[in-house]
């Protein structure tokens, strides 16, 4: 990671600058959810690069299988049945995972130095070494991805192929996806992709297609073209208004001046948690405060 | 496919019917995705249920499984009403102004030439009325009421919107939204694509459904056109290839056939392939049938087939009749046939009627199951409890396994969909003592060689005169096979048109099947394959995908039968003077000397225009069938028959003939289907993305993305039955049951069929009793033994089951 640490554009509990020196470009996926099949490919090609696997599960009466992100799925397909015109079935179907945003909730959440990161190229990663599994970031995410491992006790989530995208390969979903749903490249490469679609979209009749790439987060470095943006939640309950809770915020902005004492206390309290209730606990409990808070 | 994966691209309209392609060919499927980017193409599905094709899909219609003859029937009947045909393409390219003999006759669901006893027709009145010059008499005015156009007409009047909505249950409007849709192609500048597969094979009318739609793209003059044709997409890897070379009971290689039991002489076998030109000046390229046989039979028997020999033609077997799987079967469960050889399938899982096939093996004497899995069929003495109720006590069949490689352990080609055959090269070191089929087979061989060398035996000579040349006898490499089948000058070769000239030395590989002889001077393994690989090397592992018409024909990447061309009958893709119909998709052209393009011409390469040879050179009148003559076991026009087992008690066209008069159906299998008042829903076998067949519930990664077996219904009926999602369900026919998680989905819809509901049940067929997914049912345990009265494919996708919660 010697190359990447370079890229290094904000670390979790971090004061320290970051290097700038290196110029590199934003990156972005795109997901096109109107060409989606929902083959799942993509969930198999995650499975196979990053070398996870998840149980042999059982049907729950739906398609989605695995049925939610694990610490081995960090990436799954959501389908959805609707008929929001009568008569016109669609059959929705979202690959969920990391965004990628821009203002990550779960970095700024995390009071382990350096367990989470933000490339200069957008994507958000964890250093899972530094990981003390307080499930902080779990909380801090305002799309419900992070998810916390029983074996290990750290936190997992898309990469976005950061070790691919590093070596100028593109993600591996993205290069198994056979319809060409998601795309990889540069920030605007994308963005006009996307528009191209929306227009697309809206001749087949999709008079509200657009893109989501939320803005409450600062934009995402995964974003999606949706037949119907102006419904975002009809897609297995993508949120309308994501944005990070007031509690991260202000923990964050107060914390910073204090930053060597306050995180060293965080990660000291933290980590007294974890040996003596272990951290599935610690993180319910600040779950808990954080929603008192709000 | 008459065109091929890249060329969906082209298409502006693409239905996928009968099929399912982005689940069950999700890779090829992007073509798709390509045509809407790129051509702003128009996307319909129709299907029983709403598919992962129907999520991406511009227009879904539904329609009631194994009502396709009805639907596209009536598609039909609106292009000739509304006249949305190519006039020009139709009248030229289709045997639409030929007339039919007299005595033809299509009456209350049957055609002429009946007889009910034999469920066989006589086809004789199934021809075109010949003039006193021995070709075939025409109408050019298209007037004559005998006329092939005419009785078109006639026959698909019937097939009203109404009539399509209430046999399909489609509704009518969206019935004539397809229509609309699929008229726009009868413009010359404009195609429609038709995606198929199992979905329409798979039923006792499998191969008219197919041809209904190719009538109906003769009629939009799509045939022979980039982005359009009828395209088969086929459901393994490989499976194109099989076929191809011959792996079905009644073929040899190259689609050349088996001689009957009444054809023992060899002059007659050949000439009636050899057919003749059924009107003036056309090629009727099966005039050089002999060309291709004999060059098999030196290939096969060397310089044991000479001409005082007839080129073995002895040692061929005559069949008596086809020995399709259902016979194979139904012979094996009569106790008539005891030993079984069983090679990359699975027929206890892949064949209807699992309790049938179980009583069948286990009467075997012995089971060799040649596999890299171990399959359910080596294992169908196994107890698993509900799963496989047999007594292991009780079967006395020896089986034997014998592990083989994976495409991936071996070098080899493989015959993709669009013909394309594809060099592939070793991926990995088999495993444990798996080896491969080559090699089993050759090790068999030398054995049975040796055996008849020592004892004689009753017929000795084919096995002890096979040809049997490879470096290391019992590995014949996948190269040298590749060279067989491409075949070679067996003496120096000479240009026809100028005898001092030599063309091949002896030794040589050919370049293509224009040179194979019938005089013994060349061997040729397979004729459709000459091409892939002649002097210049193995032209199935080319990789050059430069594309200079920009259409995708990118003919120096990996070989396509037959001679390298993508586009079957490219000929018809230009008007009879030799100009492209649309000059944006010129596969070819007449450029005043020859004819040449983006494409191999599919046509006599100088012959002008003006010659008037026809498109369609592999058929003795060079035109495109919308009447069949007597190739179809049930008529010559495609009629709706019920499946066998149908919800709805009634054909409503002819109440007297509901089910295909023509189809075999063997003893006691007739009085065992299922009917409507104790099963009441329509059921349907198929696959899911996450899984390929039977093979991937071995594997961890495709067991994870869907463990489990599962049915799927709709909300109405799982409210009806008071069933919810998640349940187990338990779903039976007349043949057995199985028990599976249910998922209720709003994407399967009652439909509205002949004044009453009709419920489907879907099921897909993954599961099984061996691997490391969830154990669960063969989905065959439920479907009927009967085959499509052509090919004998049995009916999976039509016929009657009950549900309840378990
Ligand atoms: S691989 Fe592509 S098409 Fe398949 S489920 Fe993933 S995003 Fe959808």
């Amino acid at each position: 990671m010697a190359l990447q640490s370079l890229d290094i554009k904000r670390r979790s509990a971090t004061t320290t600058p970051s290097p700038s020196q290196r110029q590199t470009q934003e990156v972005l996926k795109l997901i096109d959810v109107s060409k989606c099949i929902g083959c799942k490919a993509c969930q198999v090609a995650c499975m196979e690069w990053n070398d996870t696997r998840d149980a042999i599960g059982a049907n729950h009466g739906v398609y989605d299988n695995p049925m939610d992100l694990t610490e081995n799925s960090w990436t799954v397909m959501r389908y959805a049945e609707l008929e929001l015109e009568q008569g016109k079935l669609e059959w929705l179907i979202r690959k969920d995972g990391c965004m990628h945003c821009a203002e990550p909730g779960c970095l700024k959440a995390c009071p382990a130095p350096g367990a989470v990161v933000q490339y200069s190229n957008g994507i958000v990663d964890f250093h899972e070494e530094n990981c003390i599994g307080c499930g902080y970031c779990i909380t801090g995410c305002p799309f419900n991805i992070p998810r916390l491992s029983k074996k290990d006790s750290k936190v997992y989530k898309c990469t976005l192929c950061s070790d691919r995208v590093a070596a100028g390969l593109e993600p591996a979903c993205v290069k198994t996806c056979p319809t060409g749903a998601i795309v990889f490249g540069s920030k605007e490469d994308m963005i006009r992709h996307a528009e191209e679609r929306v227009v697309d979209l809206k001749s087949r009749g999709f008079a509200n297609a657009g893109i989501y790439n939320p803005q409450g987060v600062g934009g995402t470095h995964v974003i999606y073209v949706l037949q119907h943006a102006d419904r975002p939640e009809v897609y297995c309950g993508l949120p309308r208004n994501p944005s990070i809770g007031p509690m991260v915020e202000l923990w964050k902005g107060a914390a910073k001046p204090l930053a060597s004492l306050g995180l060293a206390m965080v990660v000291a309290g933290a980590a007294f948690h974890y040996v003596t209730k272990g951290p599935n606990e610690v993180s319910a409990e600040i779950e808990k405060e954080f929603e008192d808070e709000k | 496919m008459t065109n091929h994966w890249v060329d969906i691209k082209n298409a502006n309209v693409i239905l996928v019917m009968g099929g399912n392609a982005a689940e069950a060919h999700p890779c090829g499927f992007k073509w798709v995705t390509e045509a809407k980017a790129h051509n702003h193409a128009t996307f319909i599905v129709v299907d029983p249920r709403f598919t992962r094709s129907a999520a991406v899909a511009d227009l879904y219609a539904p329609l009631r499984t194994g009502s396709d003859i009805a639907f596209l029937g009536g598609v039909i009947n609106y292009l000739l009403t509304h006249d949305k045909i190519q006039h020009e393409y139709v009248k030229a390219y289709t045997n639409a102004s030929f007339i039919v003999a007299e005595g033809y006759k299509f009456d209350d669901g049957l055609f002429s030439g009946y007889d009910e006893a034999a469920r066989k027709y006589d086809k004789s009145t199934w021809a075109y009325e010949i003039g006193p010059d021995a070709f075939a008499r025409v109408d050019e005015t298209l007037q004559h009421p005998r006329c092939v156009l005419q009785l078109l007409k006639q026959h698909y009047s019937r097939y009203t919107p109404e009539m399509v909505s209430n046999i399909c249950g489609t509704a009518r409007d969206t019935f004539l939204k397809v229509c609309e849709h699929i008229a726009t192609t009868s413009a010359p500048n404009r195609t429609l694509t038709i995606m198929y597969a199992l979905g329409w094979t798979q039923h006792t009318v499998g191969s008219q459904m197919i041809r209904t739609a190719a009538m109906m793209q003769l009629l939009l003059g799509n045939m022979g056109m980039a982005g359009g044709g009828m395209n088969a997409l086929r459901g393994h890897s490989n499976i194109q290839g099989l076929t191809d070379l011959g792996l079905l009971s009644d073929l040899l290689p190259g689609y050349l056939t088996m001689p009957r039991e009444q054809e023992s002489d060899y002059q007659g076998y050949i000439d009636k392939r050899a057919l003749k030109p059924l009107r003036p000046g056309q090629m009727s390229y099966w005039q050089n049938y002999g060309k291709f046989h004999v060059s098999l039979m030196k290939s096969w028997f060397g310089d044991a087939a000479t001409k005082e020999n007839n080129w073995c033609f002895d040692w061929l077997p005559k069949l008596d009749k086809v020995y399709d799987v259902l016979q194979v079967f139904e012979l094996m469960h009569q106790g008539k046939l005891n030993g079984y050889f069983c090679q990359g399938f699975n027929p206890l899982a892949s064949f209807p009627n699992k309790a049938k096939i179980d009583v069948a093996l286990a009467k075997l004497k012995y089971l060799v199951v040649i596999d890299p899995l171990a399959t359910e069929t080596s294992c169908f003495w196994e107890h698993h409890g509900d799963f496989n109720n047999v007594d292991p006590a009780r079967i006395r069949t020896e089986v034997i396994r014998l592990p083989s490689t994976c495409f991936a352990e071996e070098n080899g080609s493989l015959t993709n969909s669009g013909r394309w055959l594809q060099w592939h090269y070793k991926g990995a070191e088999p495993p444990g003592e798996a080896k491969p089929d080559a090699d089993i087979i050759a090790g068999i061989f030398l054995k049975l060689r040796e055996l008849y060398k020592k004892e004689g035996g009753a017929f000795p000579d084919p096995i002890l005169n096979l040809t049997w040349n490879y470096m290391i006898p019992h590995t014949p490499s996948a190269e040298e096979l590749a060279r067989e089948f491409n075949g070679k000058a067996l003496a120096d070769l000479t240009d026809p048109k100028d005898p001092t000239k030599v063309v091949l030395t002896k030794g040589q590989q050919l370049d293509g099947f224009a040179q194979l002889r019938d005089d013994g001077s060349t061997a040729c393994g397979c004729w459709l394959y000459s091409g892939a690989w002649t002097e210049k090397g193995n032209m199935m592992a080319r990789r050059d995908n430069s594309d200079p018409s920009g259409l995708g024909n990118t003919i120096n990447w990996a070989f396509a039968w037959p001679a390298n061309r993508r586009v079957l009958y490219n000929r018809a893709s230009c008007d009879p003077a030799g100009k492209p119909w649309d000059q944006k998709r010129k596969l070819i052209g007449w450029d005043g000397s020859k004819w040449s393009g983006a494409d191999i011409p599919d046509f006599k390469p100088d012959s002008a225009p003006s010659d008037g040879m026809n498109p369609f050179i592999m058929l003795p009148e060079g035109v495109g069938r919308l009447f069949a003559l007597d190739k179809m076991a049930e008529g010559p026009f495609p009629e709706h028959y019920e499946p066998f087992e149908t919800p709805i008690d009634t054909n409503p066209l002819h109440p007297k003939v509901i089910s295909n008069p023509a189809a075999r159906v063997f003893k006691g299998d007739m009085e065992g289907f299922g009917k409507s008042k104790e099963y009441p829903y329509a059921a349907t076998t198929y696959r899911l993305t996450e899984h390929f067949h039977f093979w991937t519930k071995h594997t961890r990664l495709s067991a994870i993305m869907q463990p489990e077996q599962f049915v799927e219904i709709s909300e109405e009926l799982a409210k009806e039955k008071g069933i919810k999602a998640g349940d187990q369900v338990k779903v039976w026919s007349s043949r057995g049951f199985i028990k599976a998680v249910v998922v209720v989905t709003k994407r399967i819809k009652p439909l509205q069929v002949n004044g009453r509901i009709v419920h489907h049940v879907g099921i897909p067929l993954h599961w099984g009793f061996k691997g490391i997914a969830k154990r669960g049912y063969l989905a065959n345990i439920l479907t009927p033994f009967v085959g499509d009265a052509n090919t004998q494919t049995p009916e999976f996708k039509s016929f009657l089951v009950n549900i309840e919660k378990a």
